[in-house]
């Protein structure tokens, strides 16, 4: 744990420092949803069904953006191999980077999700407790994913291409679940999403645990 | 009798069905200062990555202080240090600050005094707040020196460690591989520099085709060793 900690406050420390990471997933985050915004041009009464997707879509391309930065700081000056040296369980690696993939996640929705509201023009201030939940449970499954995904992608040269191309199939099934979940918390309140949580959290358990228990193997020659 | 920091019986790394490493038989004690020659391609950099746990052996039985490495023993990897030819920091940490980051996955107990120390002998000090990135060839050098001694392992691993030191810290690591090597510290080395590896070396390996091709005890000549390293790697021995 004291590792994993260790490996998240110096990730925070490197982004902070440079924000390249965060700059970018805005930028993007902001450009992928006017973009839709502007395609699809919803009604007040479109809107809640639309928003969900448009959220999750925005979510997921910038995410991806993000994590594998994440690890391309772990490729120069072959720092991985400094790591995989320490004394440490390769997992603590995972957990650290997971959790530092949770954060940079947390901070692009905090400047994405208040846009969606202004340019699909939806009422979030209603169902923003509802929204949260999801939110947690759909980054947790898609970062542990993601993270796992994205050690193997960065020793590829075809490492930008084959992030997507590996991860977006194994992410039908939570982003079904992210936005069923996020059209029952805009429309009628947590009660009515409990199936599609029920989803995320087993999404959340199963890509958790096989990315803490697979880590070791992918990241070692 | 303790066991020896490195044994390596048959070691054999193949990287998509070519086999870099040949079955490599090498086993090196506490006090001694191993170096490894090699023309490129020999196979240096991998059967140092391999005794640094960073590779896999695809064949044979590799032990670290008597455990086999496929256990990756926390209190094993705790007693080796590594520098291989990127120096393994931040380039957007401060030297100091990458320092302190390895010294807490290797729970180096007062820290801050030995990263100070390290920088004070890698001629960081100056440096120590500036971001790596800005650093240069040399300066990155002596930091991933520091970096692989922080912990004060008692088996280390160096890839052309002299390579981009200048003549100050080419000096400065010889003493202090010698007074580790004096210490009891095992230590294996690959290097281009013949003349400079001869004096320390209590042993010289030379790797040819993935091989251990000849071995000599003691500080060699380098006259000798310079004409026995040429006629291995042109491949007339």
């Amino acid at each position: 744990m004291r590792a994993a900690l260790a490996i998240l406050r110096k990730d925070l420390r490197i982004e902070w420092r440079t924000k390249e990471s965060l700059s970018s997933l805005i930028v993007l985050g902001v450009l992928l949803l006017v973009a839709l915004a502007v395609a699809y041009d919803p009604t007040p009464e479109t809107a809640p069904t639309l928003a969900p997707a448009v959220l999750w879509a925005t979510f997921v391309f910038t995410g991806l953006l993000g994590i594998q930065r994440g690890f391309l700081v772990e490729r120069e000056n072959d720092c991985l191999a400094g790591l995989l040296g320490a004394p440490i369980d390769p997992a603590a690696i995972f957990a650290g980077k997971l959790a530092a993939n949770l954060v940079l996640l947390a901070a692009m929705q905090a400047i994405v999700v208040p846009l969606v509201g202004l340019f699909l023009h939806v009422d979030l201030a209603a169902s923003v407790g509802g929204l949260l939940v999801v939110l947690l449970l759909g980054n947790l499954g898609f970062a542990a994913l993601a993270t796992l995904f994205a050690a193997i992608a960065v020793r590829t040269r075809a490492r930008e291409v084959l992030l997507p191309v590996l991860l977006l199939p194994l992410l039908v099934p939570l982003l079904i679940g992210a936005v069923k979940a996020t059209e029952h918390v805009m429309t009628g309140g947590l009660a009515g999403a409990r199936d599609a949580l029920g989803v995320l959290v087993a999404f959340d358990v199963i890509f958790t645990v096989a990315g803490w228990l697979l880590f070791t193997y992918v990241v070692r020659d | 009798m303790a066991a020896p920091p490195i044994r390596a019986e048959k070691v054999v790394r193949r990287f998509g069905g070519v086999a870099v490493l040949a079955g490599v038989d090498l086993t090196v004690e506490a006090g001694e200062l191993v170096v490894l020659l090699g023309a490129n391609g020999a196979g240096k950099t991998t059967l140092l990555r391999v005794l640094a746990t960073l590779l896999r052996p695809s064949d044979g039985r590799l032990e670290l202080f008597g455990v086999d490495v496929r256990l990756r023993k926390a209190e094993t990897l705790r007693r080796v240090g590594y520098v291989g030819h990127e120096s393994a920091c931040y380039p957007d940490l401060t030297g100091a600050e990458n320092l302190a980051f390895y010294a807490g996955l290797y729970d180096v107990p007062d820290a801050a005094t030995r990263v100070a120390e390290l920088l004070t002998w890698a001629g960081l000090d100056g440096a120590a707040r500036r971001p790596v990135r800005v650093y240069s060839r040399g300066m990155q050098q002596r930091l991933a020196l520091a970096r692989a001694m922080l912990h004060a392992p008692d088996l280390l691993i160096l890839d052309e460690p002299f390579s981009g030191l200048d003549p100050a810290g080419q000096t400065a690591l010889d003493a202090r591989l010698l007074a580790l090597r004096t210490a009891g510290h095992a230590i294996v080395l690959s290097t281009h520099d013949v003349a400079r590896a001869a004096p320390l070396a209590t042993r010289t390996v030379v790797l040819h085709g993935g091989r251990i091709a000849w071995s000599g005890a003691g500080a060699a000549d380098p006259v000798v060793l310079a004409r026995t390293y040429d006629d291995l790697t042109r491949g007339r021995s």
